[in-house]
């Protein structure tokens, strides 16, 4: 690990500033620390924010709004978030293990950065870690790589599960920082690869995640995540997708679907929600709709079989969205 | 024989230890004075070390000693080989030359005041290589495959070729099992410490007496020299059974600095010098007559080896004497690869083995329209015909009997895919295990105190099966005591040697020790009564005398006789004995021995997305007596869990471009979690068998998981319908089901 | 090296240098990492300069100077000598350094120490009660959830955890609030039956 220097924040405005001035935000540390470690990460100053107050869960009308200091086990147990968001305690607690959820917040979670082995691997080519190295993975291992939104450039996937839910689910986030407070949905968080896969989010330096609010919706409780894995728990997602139903006279009125684990970002899939509208939600109309996804696939060498597995996976979700219907 | 303590489900006597958290392994024994090590691995797959930039790294904060090639000793290497070391081949010679081998083969070694301040150090390093492309495919055809310089384990009898290429019905297929890596919780960890010419190391061994021997020989020592320490294995599997190359740089840095040193490899380094189970290639046929006999087998196999040693293991092995036929041919070819060397894993040649040829008895079954278990029985053979020996003892039938009827065996419909709950496919499927009794010659001391207690010791180690709990049931047995006045140390090279705690023999072997040993102290207490003029039993003989439950009396007499203390009192000496046991090799000639098994798997998967899970595991295996159920089930329930592990999740797949290990990480090399525990039962016959040793006892550490990664995966075609000839069988190899 | 050799023979933990010095200087001790000056020096950017915490580990206080990459983990097995604690892989993905803190169960190997000052800190060493076990750590041993042992701290910290959070209504329900925990030898069985047994009856 690279020697770095410790300050803690009081407050917003202070950690801000720090940041503004290069310090590096720790929350949780479950990404950062592990990434230290391995020196893929080098800030050499470090605002711990765990003691700002933005730790809250709250209802705000019909929407939810989740502090970005919540913990991922904090959130996951909330009364609020179980009542109007399932799918956001779902997606949670199939995500990293019950330790982990006590440590890492949801502004880290979305943070988070690839689990991409060679990534990790200071020996091996990667244009995210080390620009213009190269990237390892594309004539290399690559069964858990993206599908969808690859470049030349980058092929690893998004690794987090509840921001596949939050995209679905239209979510907004808050930020604060040197140049003042914005909002703006979490799916525009994430950007694409290209050309610069070291640039992965579109915060502005010093910007502070302050909290994410998820609208209510009339769907908001026949909603599911599924995330299919070769063992039970405590590994992340080959392919996610998170189903989102409003029925109405058994029609389907909306539909959400965002999927996990074959996007170099949390891929929301607009065109197969259309094909929904309207449909009445039988296996035949989730099976079209969920052809759709795959439009537009580049797989790799050794992650063909998520081109079939990701159809796959919506289908089933949306069932068992349904079935909570 | 009637056994009092032996049998009894005893539990753990180290569990306190254990559970709260004073049990010390290698890691834990911190010295006064102790500096950090950590290793520096090659970052390319073969070649040479060009450069080292290494005066900015010396003055990094805290660090005290660089080594490389460059300013490291010659070290002796002396010849040494114990019988887990490859016999053909020279192990790797550490920091001796700029030559690289394999990708992160050990090239520097830091030392420094703190873990951060060694890790930064060696990541801080900046060495150039020339570097030139291994070769570490196994499949690639251009790999010649050699047969081992060993000489040949090929066998055949009568004419398999040909009998295969007649039969009626017929398999014929390639099984491939990846490589994989043992990854016990307790990564390899040393700490040495010199006091002039004698070092002491605390170190994950799983064979003390070797690593004693070894690190002698490389340093040229004498052996009595070097102490090796190691009470406690946080699981090993056989990762621990050589003496690794860390072990020498503990040592050598520790000799540099003149201070202890403590060495923990990271997690990922224990993928790259600690040995791993070879990815295997196989091909098995059979040919059967339309009523199911089998009337020709041929197994081939190849295993992978490094460049500078030839590791083999006993791939084909159990084909020889698993079933009846007249013609057998097996073969057994080594792959040379730019790796490491690899080493014996869990059930190590015979969990391959058996995988390919389980399955391809199970594909025969299905083409013959014959239940799995009958045409088993139909080949059930009267004795090893490979050796042409009687079995000391095989309860197969048995087994395949009592764990069919547990399991539920009659619920099955036969047909592929023909069985459902609710959306979920269903399969159930069956295989044989089966594994040698082995058994080495070992010694064990037995020291019976004035108070009538005694303590046990002997250099083994308990890597998790209980060593020390049903060492001292053992103990407590012969000598007529309760568990608790029997104290069984191990774990330091000060003990009477024993073999390597792998290979299933410890029991066997150390136990046996232990039992010759008590004994002998109750011989030599019976004679210290028969010479003392005060005592009851005075001039007796020994032939009339008797102990019964740790007191001496003469035959037949009701009295309470004599205790130990009773005897002992009179020069207040204890009776310390060293005895030792070796197999009979007369009747090692006599008889083939084996553990046998039969494990029954149900699994689930998902027709939409391919999951598989297994949801219940039922083993029933004939492993002579069961010195502690208790703690036996848990080795079994154990055993199956890896062997969900080997069939469902662990591979370690290897860039071909420059031979790294891509999932060196404990979240990307999968292993079963808590959640993927199925209903689990582990049962065992009646089985006594006279002649193995005079415990009777056959081991089942490796048995424990040899059947069930086959099992699985039969299961897994019963659900499906498609057979899948790789390990592990993977969502993507049923999504097309 | 006799004491040395096996906890099970020994007369006592071996006593470092540390642990001498945290004796004579009481409650609060001040335990410096070996050849580091004990005070906090300040240095330029890239460097890190030490810092002090505290933190209560079982129940005593302690000041601490630590670099500030310092896990809890290796504060714990390294500075303070409490190695019940183990490092299994060192990047979150075992559960074999589980501890509580604050009484949340947290992996200690991805926790800077330098982060927790005031920390309340439990670790295995601090369940025993006069020489009683915890009755889940005497559960471990009478449900077999034990083998190697090595995992068995980390598990048994998250068992508490997990029953704490109230994750104990089924078996499969435990089972998966205690997939944190890898157990290589696949003691699974018995751990649910311990923590299941505990949650019974407390
Ligand atoms: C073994 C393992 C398994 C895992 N499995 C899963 C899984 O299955 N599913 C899943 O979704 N995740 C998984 N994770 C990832 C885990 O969820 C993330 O590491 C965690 O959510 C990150 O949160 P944190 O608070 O610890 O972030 P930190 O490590 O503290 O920070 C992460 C990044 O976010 C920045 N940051 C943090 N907070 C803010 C803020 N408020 N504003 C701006 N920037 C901020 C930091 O500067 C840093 O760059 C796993 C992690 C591990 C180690
Ligand atoms: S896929 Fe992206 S993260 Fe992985 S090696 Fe390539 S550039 Fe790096
Ligand atoms: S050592 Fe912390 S999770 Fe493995
Ligand atoms: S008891 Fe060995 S790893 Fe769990």
């Amino acid at each position: 690990m690279f020697p770095f220097t410790l300050e803690k924040a009081g407050s917003t405005q202070v950690a801000i500033a720090a940041a503004a001035s290069g310090a590096r935000y720790i929350a949780g540390g479950t990404t950062l620390v592990d990434l230290m470690r391995d020196e893929v990460e080098r800030p050499e100053r470090l605002i711990d924010i765990n003691r700002l107050p933005l730790g809250d869960i709250r209802v705000e009308g019909e929407d939810l709004i989740i502090g970005a200091l919540a913990r991922m086990a904090e959130v996951a147990a909330d009364e609020n978030v179980k009542r109007l968001q399932p799918l956001i305690a779902e997606s949670l607690i199939e995500g990293a293990s019950p330790q982990l959820r006590n440590m890492a917040s949801m502004g880290g979670n979305l943070l988070q950065r690839v689990r991409c082995p060679y990534f990790r691997m200071l020996d091996a080519g990667c244009n995210k870690r080390t620009p213009g190295s190269g990237c390892a993975a594309i004539e290399g291992l690559n069964a858990g790589h993206a599908i969808l939104g690859t470049s030349d450039h980058c092929v690893a996937t998004h690794p987090s599960d509840v921001a596949v839910a939050l995209v679905a689910l239209d979510a907004t986030m808050r930020v604060q920082g040197p140049q003042g407070e914005r909002s703006f949905p979490v799916e525009e968080l994430f950007r694409l690869p290209g050309d610069t896969p070291d640039l992965e989010h579109t915060l502005l330096p010093g910007e502070l995640i302050v909290e994410i609010r998820v609208p209510s919706g009339p769907h908001a409780r026949s909603a599911r995540y599924l995330k299919v894995r070769d063992r039970a728990s405590y590994e992340f997602a080959l392919v996610s997708a998170a189903a989102v139903l409003a029925i109405e006279d058994g029609v389907i009125r909306e539909a959400r679907i965002a999927a996990g684990g074959v996007g170099t970002r949390p891929w929301r899939l607009r065109a197969c929600e259309a094909a929904l509208g309207g449909r009445k939600p039988d296996r035949q109309a989730f099976e079209e709709a969920a052809q759709l996804a795959t439009e537009g696939v580049r797989p790799l060498h050794h992650n063909a079989f998520k081109v079939v597995l990701l159809p796959r996976t919506i289908v089933r979700a949306l069932e068992m969205a349904g079935e909570v219907a | 024989m009637k056994m009092n303590v032996i049998g009894k489900p005893l539990t753990r006597v180290d569990g306190r230890s254990k559970v709260t958290g004073k049990a010390r392994y290698a890691a834990d024994f911190n010295q006064p004075g102790q500096l950090y090590a950590v290793l520096v691995s090659a970052t390319v797959g073969l070649g040479r070390l060009t450069g080292i930039e290494s005066a900015d790294v010396e003055g990094m904060s805290g660090v005290v000693a660089l080594i490389t090639h460059r300013n490291a000793p010659k070290l002796a290497y002396l010849p040494h080989k114990a019988v887990i070391d490859p016999a053909v081949g020279e192990r790797l010679h550490v920091l001796q030359d700029d030559s690289v081998r394999f990708y992160g083969q050990p090239v520097a070694i830091i030392v420094a005041d703190s873990i951060d301040h060694a890790e930064r150090a060696a990541a801080a390093m900046r060495i150039t290589y020339d570097a030139r492309q291994p070769i570490v495919d196994h499949a690639d055809q251009q790999v010649a495959r050699i047969v081992p310089g060993t000489g040949t384990a090929d066998r055949s009898r009568g004419d398999a070729d040909a009998a295969v290429a007649e039969a009626a019905v017929k398999v014929d297929e390639v099984y491939d099992i990846a490589r994989e890596n043992h990854n016990p919780m307790e990564p390899h960890a040393t700490i040495a410490a010199w006091h002039g010419d004698r070092l002491t190391l605390w170190s994950k061994s799983q064979f003390l007496m070797n690593e004693q021997a070894e690190i002698a020989a490389v340093f040229g020592l004498p052996v009595d020299n070097v102490e090796v320490i190691c009470p406690f294995i946080g699981g090993a599997f056989g990762t621990s059974l050589r003496t690794w190359p860390h072990v020498t740089l503990a040592a050598l840095a520790a000799r540099h600095v003149g201070r202890p040193v403590k060495l923990v490899l990271t997690r990922k380094q224990m993928f790259f010098t600690t040995g791993h189970r070879p990815r295997s290639l196989q091909r098995v046929a059979l040919g059967a007559t339309p009523d199911g006999k089998i009337t020709g087998v041929i197994h081939e196999g190849t295993g992978e080896t490094s460049r500078y040693e030839q590791f083999t293991e006993a791939l084909t092995a159990v084909t020889d004497y698993l079933y009846s036929c007249p013609n057998v041919r097996t073969q057994y070819r080594l792959a040379q690869l730019d790796t490491a060397t690899p080493n014996h894993m869990r059930g190590p040649g015979e969990a391959s083995g058996i995988f390919a040829l389980e399955s391809a008895v199970d594909e025969l079954s299905y083409k013959l329209g014959v239940d799995p278990i009958e045409l088993r029985r139909r080949n059930e053979p009267q004795i090893d015909e490979a050796e042409n020996k009687p079995f000391s003892s095989r309860s197969l039938i048995q087994c395949y009997g009592l764990g069919a009827e547990r399991f539920g065996w009659v619920r099955r419909t036969p047909e592929p895919r023909s069985m459902r709950d609710g959306r979920l496919l269903i399969g159930m499927g069956t295989a044989t295990a089966t594994y040698p009794a082995f058994h080495a010659p070992s010694s064990a001391r037995v020291r019976l105190l004035a108070d009538g207690t005694a303590e046990v010791e002997a250099a083994a180690s308990d890597m998790g099966p209980g060593t020390y709990t049903s060492m001292t049931q053992v103990a407590a047995e012969f000598l007529g005591l309760q568990p608790e006045q029997v104290r069984f140390g191990l774990g330091t090279t000060d003990y009477p040697p024993t073999p390597s705690h792998g290979g299933s023999w410890t029991m066997a072997s150390v136990g046996s020790a232990i039992r010759a040993a008590c004994l002998e102290v109750q011989s030599q207490a019976t004679r210290q009564a028969i010479a003392d003029a005060g005592s009851p039993v005075f001039e007796a003989s020994m032939e009339a005398l008797e102990w019964v439950d740790g007191r001496l009396r003469r035959r037949g007499d009701a009295s309470p006789g004599l205790s130990y203390q009773d005897i002992l009192a009179k020069t207040g000496n204890p009776i310390e004995v060293d005895g030792s046991a070796q197999r009979d090799p007369e009747t090692a000639e006599k008889y083939s021995m084996h553990s046998f098994g039969a494990v029954f798997a149900e699994v689930s998967v998902d027709p939409d997305v391919g999951t598989i899970r297994v949801r219940r595991l039922v083993g029933a295996y004939g492993i002579g007596r069961v010195v502690n159920p208790l703690l036996a089930r848990s080795q079994c329930t154990g055993g199956m869990i890896g062997g969900i592990g080997m069939a469902l999740m662990e591979r370690t797949v290897l860039d071909v471009r420059d031979g790294r290990p891509v999932n060196a990480h404990m979240a990307d090399y999968l292993m079963p979690v808590n959640l993927d525990t199925p209903k689990l039962e582990a049962l065992f016959v009646d089985e006594v068998d006279p002649h193995v040793n005079p415990l009777g006892v056959k081991g089942l550490g490796e048995i424990a998981l040899v059947g069930t990664a086959p099992a699985i995966a039969n299961a897994v075609f019963h659900a499906t319908g498609k057979r899948v000839r790789t390990l592990p069988i993977k969502i993507e190899d049923v999504l097309t089901a | 090296m006799a004491e040395n050799s096996s906890e099970m023979h020994s007369s006592g933990p071996i006593v470092s240098r540390r642990e001498a010095l945290q004796a004579t200087a009481g409650a609060v001790a001040l335990a410096a990492l070996p050849l580091q000056p004990a005070a906090a020096t300040s240095s330029p950017a890239g460097v890190s300069s030490d810092i002090a915490v505290a933190m209560t580990v079982n129940g005593r206080a302690h000041t601490l100077i630590v670099d500030p990459r310092q896990s809890i983990l290796d504060v714990l097995r390294e500075t303070l000598d409490l190695p019940g604690t183990k490092k299994g892989c060192n990047q979150g993905a075992c559960g074999a350094c589980t501890i509580l803190v604050d009484g949340k169960r947290i992996v200690s190997c991805l926790t800077l120490a330098s982060m927790h000052d005031g920390a309340d800190i439990q670790t295995i060493e601090g369940l025993e009660n006069d020489g009683e076990l915890h009755p889940l750590q005497a559960a471990f041993v009478e449900h077999e959830g034990l083998q190697c042992g090595f995992c068995t701290s980390g598990q048994i910290m998250s068992g508490l955890g997990c029953i704490a959070e109230g994750h104990v209504g089924s078996p499969e329900e435990i089972q998966f609030w205690m997939s944190g925990n890898i157990c290589r030898c696949g003691a699974y069985p018995g751990i649910i039956a311990a923590v299941a047994d505990v949650a019974e009856r407390s």
